[in-house]
């Protein structure tokens, strides 16, 4: 019988080792899997890589994970928010590397990881210093930049609903690179705020199918806030 | 003294938004940008896509609905309209980068009179670099569009034959509405497509310091 429900976070992160390239879904705060990073921070596995849209907020979730020293190397689109004081402070005393990848890069090499794609060649950044350096050639007279896939030690997803064979729903824009990440690493873990039967998700609206998950943890659903924009000055 | 006056933020928003064709997928970007969804003309259906996986993005909730599951680019809340839907990220830069979306309209540093864009990092030292969605949208939208004050708060021209700052894309930027006129960038150079009451063409050329050629009838 094939099951991927796991009893808490402790269990489903076991054996995370030093060194991991660790994808981690969310957008700002909305889908950020908070209750994994806990557990990841619990685990204790250090020197990791991580990969995110952004390189955290405030100082919960990713940016409570930078902040225990646990994290090499982040690889990220956007890094500067408001309340990013945590990842600003890291980077500015040299103690954390950062790839700057463009944000529609970063998806598309996530994606070419879990689809099998050697590399990919793409107009994005072409001219510009983050292309600097890189194997370019013209494809339908257009400039491209040779773009290699992001591999995932493991992948932390914050989903909505799950079954035992691994098959997740989302919840609207905290959807974001969930999907992308689950299919790139060779351990995904999912939590889950509902745990259904199996048989009772609607096949048409599983988003990720259960080969993309190996663990499915369910937990309480907390309120996120939005992260990201600047505090209004009081008067 | 001047005997023109600059368009309001408001105004630039409504100048843009004149622009944007019943039934066209827009990106807006963070910023000034976002303006230019309140000023849409009444009638015409026009898609707002995010890059955080929204199409058919509607406007701000009610104090107190907000959904922190339903974010902007920018990470404010946002609500979904009628027919909108949502899709993990690689499909909303496919919409980007495969040409789907019609227009972006970004916010800008510099731009080159040839469409070169800088809008993603000043390069000054210790500062926190952060690209995001910008080189994609600005090299993938079927057309780009520059939302910016022309001049800086120094008063020197934001548009420049060549840009200083790291650039975003080459050649992207279709034009550039501003505060004080509307450009097209062309391989050729810059073309005037409207300017504010009372600016001279002479006068929007010292002020930009590049030739503009004149053309009264749009593209």
């Amino acid at each position: 019988m094939i099951d991927k429900l796991a009893a808490s976070v402790e269990e489903a992160l076991q054996g995370t080792p030093d060194g991991a390239t660790v994808l981690i879904g969310g957008f700002g705060t909305a889908g950020i899997p908070d209750a994994l990073i806990d557990g990841l921070i619990a685990q204790g596995a250090r020197e990791l890589t991580v990969v995110n849209n952004n390189a955290g907020n405030g100082e919960a979730g990713l940016a409570a994970l930078l902040k225990a020293g646990r994290v090499r190397k982040i690889i990220c689109s956007f890094p500067r928010q408001a309340d990013s004081f945590v990842f600003d402070g890291l980077y500015r005393a040299g103690k954390i590397e950062l790839e700057l990848v463009p944000q529609g890069n970063l998806a598309e090499r996530i994606r070419a990881a879990g689809a099998g794609i050697g590399a990919f060649f793409c107009p994005t950044g072409y001219g510009t210093e983050l292309a600097a350096g890189r194997e370019t050639r013209v494809i339908d007279g257009r400039h491209c930049v040779l773009e290699y896939p992001i591999h995932g030690d493991l992948a932390l997803i914050k989903a909505e609903c799950g079954d035992r064979w691994g098959n997740l729903t989302y919840r609207k824009a905290a959807r974001n690179f969930g999907p992308v990440m689950a299919m790139a690493a060779k351990k995904t873990v999912a939590t889950v705020h509902e745990v259904a039967e199996l048989g009772t998700l609607d096949p048409e609206a599983i988003v990720t199918p259960g080969i993309f998950v190996s663990r499915v943890v369910k937990i309480d659903r907390t309120a996120t806030q939005a992260g990201g924009f600047k505090k209004k000055e009081v008067a | 003294m001047a005997d023109y006056q600059r368009r309001t933020k408001d105004q630039l928003a409504a100048r843009v938004a004149q622009d944007i064709f019943d039934g066209a997928v827009v990106n807006l970007g963070i910023g000034q940008p976002t303006l230019v969804a309140n000023h849409l003309p009444a009638g015409r259906e026009v898609v707002l896509h995010s890059e955080n996986g929204i199409l058919g993005m509607g406007p701000a909730p009610a104090a107190g609905a907000e959904d922190y599951d339903l974010i902007n680019a920018g990470k404010q809340p946002v609500t979904l309209l009628p027919g909108g839907a949502y899709f993990h990220h690689a499909d909303s830069f496919a919409m980007m980068r495969g040409g789907h979306i019609d227009i972006c309209v970004l916010g800008a540093f510099q731009v080159s009179a040839t469409g070169d864009l800088a809008n993603w990092s000043t390069g000054e030292p210790g500062a926190i670099p952060a690209v995001g969605g910008a080189m994609d949208l600005a090299t993938g939208a079927k057309q780009t569009w520059v939302m910016m004050d022309l001049l800086t708060k120094q008063g020197a021209s934001k548009v420049v034959a060549q840009c200083s700052y790291p650039l975003t894309g080459l050649a992207c930027v279709k034009r550039i509405y501003s505060d004080l006129a509307t450009l097209a960038c062309t391989p050729q150079g810059l073309r005037c497509i409207d300017r504010v009451p009372g600016l001279s063409l002479q006068e929007l050329e010292r002020l930009v310091g590049l030739p503009i050629a004149e053309d009264a009838a749009a593209d």
